[in-house]
């Protein structure tokens, strides 16, 4: 109910205030309502048919970076599930 | 897929997982409340659980939008599709929640009910425009991140003058729940539930902002650390909950920053604020009578409003009798507490709320807790 997919932006269509949005190889329309400024190319949240929000793809990245901090070895922890990779 | 993949990569897991490890002091317990369904769909369907040390647990919260809902208002519904000539446009998720009397919206639609399952509140407006001889009335269900939809759609049928459509309005609050369970006598009195901290919602808080938190991590002295939706978010929230319980903070953190920001969507946050107002109260299922914990419409919009133009009693309905979901939901008990869990209760053939929607702890327990047995066995 609450869940929520990042999608690139591939079209906006300024007339009805929406856009086309790519989730991997689906392609949606999305309502852009609930959004300002939003560029072909952005990557933003989608939620029940509209776009929430716009991802700070800077602060994605340094997200990642503080996870690839987070050991301090780089041995990799055998005894996770297979669930992980899916 | 970008923004998915990456968040769950297994050897950044490995990483997080020793870091974890490594911070956590032996004897010390840690109680994390994921306050939010995702979050435990999250931790079941990748085992983050079994990648934490002994000495750290999750404790299930409430914040499944379809698990909270009280029967009476699916019996409302029900009701109104029994005695009135509406369209009933409804979220696919609500469709088999038991409501009284052994009913629910897909056996009154096998009955002939005229329900349909829309993905967006879009769908349900252009419904309303395709048959401008019925009444169209929308199931509105969820916390802040579909409240925003939902106005735009009445904002859009006032634009219009749609004089067909209508919304059953059950948005509900998450600050106010959050608050209500550290209120409750199971935390407030250490009995059966401890909680050191809490993971705040992901895409909640992407409209509502990091700052209405502030207020209850200074009140109740429990630290909150913000996090998205995917596996290794859910394990740095973890570790920086941690670090905040061994150094003794109780501050608002955001691990989920590349979409949430102090002060949330402002748009959405004014389009809801039109349209929408605080009711005094509303019930929620396992949390019982919450004040200001939800939403209706407001007067300018109650054209719009279905409680205003159809009658809709407060009707109070009582759960499926041993149906722990109201204990599961305050965090006082697990699913596998229940007795009639995996054996009278299974997704197939639900008796609660709790194991209908993905996000709700008995269906999350039910679908990866019993796979992952299969393996080991
Ligand atoms: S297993 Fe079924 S009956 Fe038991 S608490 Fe969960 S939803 Fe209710």
């Amino acid at each position: 109910m609450c869940l929520a997919l990042p999608a690139k932006v591939v079209a906006i269509d300024k007339s009805t205030d929406t856009a086309t949005v790519a989730v991997g190889e689906v392609k949606k329309d999305v309502s852009l309502a609930l959004v300002d400024a939003v560029k072909v190319d952005d990557f933003v949240l989608i939620h029940v048919g509209y776009a929430l929000n716009t991802i700070d793809q800077e602060e994605a990245e340094e997200t990642l970076r503080l996870f690839a901090e987070a050991g301090l070895t780089d041995k990799l922890g055998n005894e996770l599930t297979d669930e992980m990779t899916e | 897929m970008k923004y998915i993949d990456e968040f769950r990569n297994r050897e950044l897991a490995g990483k997080l997982k020793q870091s974890i490890e490594k911070e956590v002091v032996a004897g010390q317990q840690y109680n994390l409340m994921e306050f939010c369904g995702g979050h435990t769909h999250a931790i079941f369907r990748y085992g983050v659980q079994d990648l934490m040390p002994e000495n750290v647990k999750f404790i299930h919260g409430p914040g499944c939008p379809v698990c909270v809902l009280p029967i009476g208002r699916i019996d409302n519904v029900i009701q109104l599709v029994q005695q009135e000539d509406v369209i009933l446009c409804t979220y696919g998720d609500m469709m088999r929640v038991p409501a009284s009397n052994r009913m629910s919206l897909l056996k009154l639609k096998a009955k002939g009910g005229d329900i349909r399952m829309v993905y967006s509140t879009q769908d349900a407006l252009k419904i309303a425009r395709d048959n401008p001889e019925r009444e169209v009335v929308f199931f509105a269900i969820g916390f802040e991140t579909t409240t925003p939809p939902t106005a735009v759609a009445i904002k859009t049928a006032h634009a219009e003058d749609l004089q067909n459509f209508s919304v059953f309005c059950n948005h509900v609050l998450t600050p106010a729940a959050i608050q209500s369970i550290l209120e409750s006598p199971e935390v407030r009195n250490m009995g059966s539930v401890r909680i050191d901290g809490f993971f705040g919602p992901s895409h909640v808080s992407s409209i509502i902002g990091s700052l209405p938190y502030e207020f209850f991590a200074e009140e109740f002295q429990k630290p909150v650390v913000i996090a998205g939706f995917e596996p290794l978010d859910v394990m740095q929230s973890a570790l920086m909950l941690i670090r905040q319980i061994n150094t003794g903070r109780h501050q608002v953190e955001n691990e989920y920053s590349r979409v949430v920001s102090r002060e949330g969507n402002l748009k959405a946050q004014s389009l809801v604020a039109e349209v929408m107002e605080l009711r005094r109260s509303f019930e929620w299922r396992g949390l019982g009578m919450v004040p200001y914990s939800a939403l209706k419409i407001k007067q300018a919009y109650d054209h719009f409003d279905a409680e205003q133009r159809f009658n809709m009693p407060t009707i109070s309905a009582s759960d499926v009798k041993s149906c722990e979901c109201p204990q599961i939901l305050r965090g006082a008990k697990k699913p596998t507490d229940c007795k009639l869990f995996g054996t009278v209760c299974t997704p197939e053939n639900p008796m609660g709320s709790c194991m209908v929607s993905s996000e709700g702890a008995c269906a999350a327990y039910w679908t990866y807790g019993r796979f992952r047995q299969q393996q080991h066995t």
